[in-house]
């Protein structure tokens, strides 16, 4: 039997033990009008031969396109020894650390993991992550609304420059709680601060800095946060922490920095894996750390003396308040955070900031590759880290068809996103695009739009 | 700490860089930072040290047997692990179009499709990533129906008092008023509470069953025909579908919506806390709002479908489609156990936790509804133990740690004086649940006749029991150098 290891011998003495007949009679309390005879319509079992035949069949189906799309997954380069150690069983297969004592070791990666996050926001207390990068900015609107003594508005300043699916999600997730997202208007690429002087003495918790924002460029942070908080609204980054390594952290944003950093994890070290499982970071000032959601690991010492680590700080928490408790969540993403720590660990600051530069320095060679095209031109002036908007002189779709034939994934399609734009693709290439690859792009590129001039002028 | 941190390592210049050192980069000053982050720069190999020892401080179920009431910690098959790391499905853009997609939504898809027959639901979404998330979802779906036929009062959740703590919590999220009803002695529901308790502002009840007490709760069908007479919904925690699954299933029981823990009952791995994975299904009248997006199936192939297909949808939990590398992986499970194979789960879980039940029943434990079959789980209350010895339901759980083995569930659910909440799950030997069962017989004996030992336990751990307030109190959450020039 399949991961049961019970012989029938086993069985046999079990329900003697128990005083059953059959295994049936375990289920004697169930009305037997509820109860039936087999899953209706579930598939018979396959080895594991079988179904790693099955699963090869499917991967191979997916293929291995050249991948220029970002948007919030992006496809980095992961050293062999991250996930050699992630899935190792200790780690893969442990329970949540509420047995500190048998927890040790996922207690300290975390613990070094907040850590490493802290330094690279420039913050003072990160919690041991939450889902994902649109859950944690969900997770931040609510937190800043508890957080803001000096205001008691329910109100949060989006830009729209930042992530549709993260505005689309935190409006999901905190609707219920009577909070709005009110839009800031972009100007070439970035958020229009001009546009703020509209919004002024209006009473916001909380002003969303997204950097680098939903196209890659690069918004003015600074004056951002000083308008914020000079109309004491609480400042909520969404960074990419790589990108970190070489940006100002939002802790150094403005005169006082940003109140609270969240954002999309994977960059560090995680798999593309279809969107999932990523995880979301979130660091904050230390005097509003009692209104953070999640998990949070402390150092403190055993009656011995010696020091070890602990889950802290678990009035805030769902298992704990109930009712009032600061968030829902109950899970952290151990895992991804175990494989974040161990990325970090091994790249360091030098690794990272190669990695950040290296990323910014090939999304440039493609731009100018790509604006060399008759047809194609950049969206914005803004300057970008590893991403950028060009515009089409022709519909999106068609053309990233063609390229996908070519196999090469050329950009996300802003077109739904963004009708206001035109004809808008958004393109990426990190430090795992090689010279031959860029080319290969630019090729493909080239060769449709000629293709198709040909086909309009003949 | 046996081990240092990893900021501790000295700096070695032994370290090889994934890539090289771009040229000078063209970003504007303004933007950059000044300071360096406090990152270790160490070398590979102290890298590889560092966390194969870390690792080696943990208990695993790859290590340790988890008797761990309500938490289902089942082996994670090491085939589920590498068939969805193939580079194909780990390198996939979430956003990539659906002919480099095929694979992983014709997976997703069938996913859908086992699940669905397993819950007896008409719909299903795996976008929830976690089992509270699923709850949301719920919750969420629950207040789009009403909304949707005018009826604005409905802002009631019920939830019985043994309840998970993410279901009230959930309700708060969404803006609901949680309204607790109480258990009987019985274990089963306070039926005429219930009855008090609806009326036209409950929008709906939230139920596991079996329940948190380990019984399962044998007037469900009434229960489903209040609830749904008061015009209220019924929501269905999955935390416990182990106990259940092949034998019946939420939707015969009547409930309206479930979540599902995919790293409970199907198997994927609980990685230190997390991901999870906490797919939702829905009876017919609650699929147009089902979370997006969904896996359909067209005549050209299989394809998303979001926004535009699904205009009623509660939208988008999470920036793409929840965790598609727990989904995978609970998909392999599902095939590799099959039809079959699943109802086995069910049965030799409940086995496992019926055996241990009376063996500790036999021995002398007092079991917390005794009268009743167990289900997945069951609680014992040490209760008399520490009255008679001062030796908890605590000292229990780190004297446990002391016999190789993980501590059950303590002090939930809340009802039940210093309990214990223990669930085997179907893959664990005879072999050891009688190695549990010896170990919680020695410590009772040694409650009684050395109870000071027993406080002092765990003694074979890297720690002993660690000051949790002074943690709270003092918290020390980030590591400093202790030459604060150093950063």
């Amino acid at each position: 039997m399949p991961f049961i290891p019970h012989t029938s011998g086993d069985l046999s003495a079990m329900l003697k033990r128990i005083g059953a007949e059959t295994l049936d009679d375990l289920f004697d309390e169930i009305p037997a009008n509820l109860t039936m005879q087999a899953i209706p319509g579930a598939p018979e079992g396959m080895s594991e031969s079988e179904i790693s035949s099955l699963m090869h069949e499917r991967a191979g189906t997916d293929g291995r396109p050249v991948c220029f799309m970002g948007a919030g997954a992006y496809d980095h380069f992961v050293p062999a020894a991250v996930w050699q150690l992630t899935t190792r069983g200790e780690f893969y297969s442990a329970y949540t650390p509420y047995q500190a004592e048998a927890s040790q070791g996922t207690l300290q990666v975390i613990y070094e993991y907040q850590t490493m996050m802290a330094s690279l926001t420039g913050l003072d207390i990160s919690n041991a992550s939450l889902y994902d990068g649109a859950t944690a900015f969900a997770e931040a609107c609510l937190m800043a609304v508890r957080a803001n003594r000096k205001s008691t508005s329910r109100k949060i300043l989006v830009p729209r420059t930042v992530h549709p699916y993260y505005r689309e999600v935190a409006f999901n997730i905190i609707r219920g709680q009577n909070i709005e997202l009110v839009d800031l208007p972009m100007l070439d690429g970035v958020t229009d601060v001009a546009a703020l002087a509209e919004h002024a003495g209006q009473d916001f918790a909380a002003v969303v800095i997204q950097q680098p924002n939903f196209f890659g460029s690069l918004e003015q942070v600074d004056a951002l946060t000083n308008w914020a908080h000079a109309e004491a609204a609480l400042v909520i980054a969404v960074a990419n922490p790589l990108a970190l390594s070489v940006l100002e952290p939002p802790g150094e944003w403005g005169e006082a920095g940003a109140d609270v950093a969240c954002g999309e994890g994977q960059p560090l070290g995680v798999p593309m894996s279809s969107g999932g499982p990523f995880y979301g970071y979130m660091v904050c000032r230390k005097d509003i750390v009692r209104q953070m959601p999640g998990r949070i690991v402390g150092r403190t010492v055993d009656v011995d003396g010696k020091p070890g680590f602990t889950l802290t700080l678990q009035a805030r928490e769902q298992h704990i308040r109930r009712s009032r408790a600061t968030s829902n969540i109950c899970t952290n993403q151990g895992l991804m955070v175990t494989a974040s720590t161990i990325y970090m660990a091994l790249l360091g600051n030098e690794g990272l900031r190669r990695v950040a530069l290296a990323s910014h320095e090939n999304t440039r060679q493609l731009i100018e590759g790509l604006c060399a095209i008759h047809g194609i031109t950049r969206a914005f002036t803004s300057p970008v880290f590893h991403e950028a908007v060009l515009l089409l002189d022709r519909p999106v779709a068609p053309v990233l068809d063609a390229l996908a034939a070519t196999g090469i994934l050329g950009g996300v399609d802003l077109t739904e996103f963004y009708p206001e734009l035109g004809n808008a693709l958004l393109v990426c290439a990190t430090e795992n695009r090689t010279p031959k690859h860029i080319e290969q792009y630019v090729a493909a590129m080239t060769a449709v739009f000629t293709t198709e001039e040909v086909r309009q002028h003949g | 700490m046996v081990e240092p941190l990893i900021f501790e390592y000295h700096a070695s210049g032994g370290r090889s860089f994934t890539v090289k050192a771009p040229e000078a980069s063209d970003l504007p000053k303004q933007f950059l930072r000044k300071s360096k982050p406090a990152l270790p720069a160490v070398s590979e190999l102290q890298v590889v040290r560092h966390y194969t020892r870390l690792s080696q401080l943990n208990f695993s179920i790859d290590t340790h047997f988890y008797p761990l009431g309500s938490c289902t910690m089942k082996y994670n098959p090491k085939a589920c692990n590498s068939l969805a790391m193939l580079p194909e499905l780990l390198g996939r853009h979430p956003l990539a179009p659906d002919q480099f997609s095929q694979g992983t939504l014709e997976c997703l898809y069938e996913l859908q499709e086992m699940l669905q027959q397993a819950t007896g639901m008409s719909g299903v979404s795996l976008t929830p990533m976690a089992g509270a998330q699923g709850e949301l979802a719920g919750v969420a779906m629950i207040q789009a129906y009403h909304k949707t036929r005018n009826d604005h009062e409905r802002n009631e959740i019920i939830v019985p008092d043994a309840a998970h703590g993410t279901n009230p919590a959930t309700a708060t999220m969404c803006g609901c008023k949680v309204v607790e009803i109480p258990t009987r002695a019985d274990g089963d529901l306070d039926i005429d509470a219930l009855k008090a308790a609806v009326g036209p502002k409950t929008a709906g009840i939230m139920l596991t069953n079996p329940s948190t007490l380990g019984v399962f709760e044998r007037q469900i069908e009434e229960i489903a025909s209040i609830v749904h007479a008061a015009g209220g919904l019924l929501y269905y925690d999955g935390a416990n579908l182990n106990a259940i699954l092949g034998r019946t299933s939420p939707g015969a029981m009547g409930f309206d919506v479930v979540h599902l823990n995919l790293h409970k009952t199907f198997s994927t791995p609980h990685g230190g806390g997390g991901p999870g994975s906490g797919a939702v299904g829905v009876g017919e009248r609650l699929r147009p709002y089902l979370p997006i997006p969904l896996v359909i199936k067209t005549a050209s192939g299989y394809s998303w479908a979001a926004e535009k297909d699904c205009p009623d949808s509660i939208g988008r939990l999470s920036a793409f489609m929840g965790n598609v590398g727990v989904l995978l992986r609970a998909y392999i499970y599902m095939r590799m156990l099959g039809g079959e194979g699943m109802r086995r789960v069910s049965e030799y879980a409940v086995l496992n936790a019926n055996y241990i039940m009376v063996c500790l029943r036999e021995a002398g434990f007092t079991i917390a509804f005794s009268e009743r079959r167990a289900s997945h789980e069951f609680i014992i209350s040490v209760k008399k133990i520490t009255r008679e010895t001062g030796i908890s339901a605590m000292d229990f759980a780190k004297a446990l740690l002391d016999y190789g083995i993980h501590a059950p569930t303590t002090y939930f659910p809340l009802l039940v004086p210093e309990c214990l909440l223990i669930e085997p799950t179907e893959t664990e030997s005879i072999q050891e649940l009688d190695g549990f069962i010896e170990a919680m017989i020695a410590i009772r004996d040694k409650a009684y006749s050395d109870p000071e030992a027993l406080k002092a336990a765990p003694l074979t751990m890297p720690v002993r029991r660690l000051d949790d307030v002074r943690a709270a109190k003092h918290p020390n959450l980030v590591w400093q150098p202790p030459d604060e020039q150093a950063i």
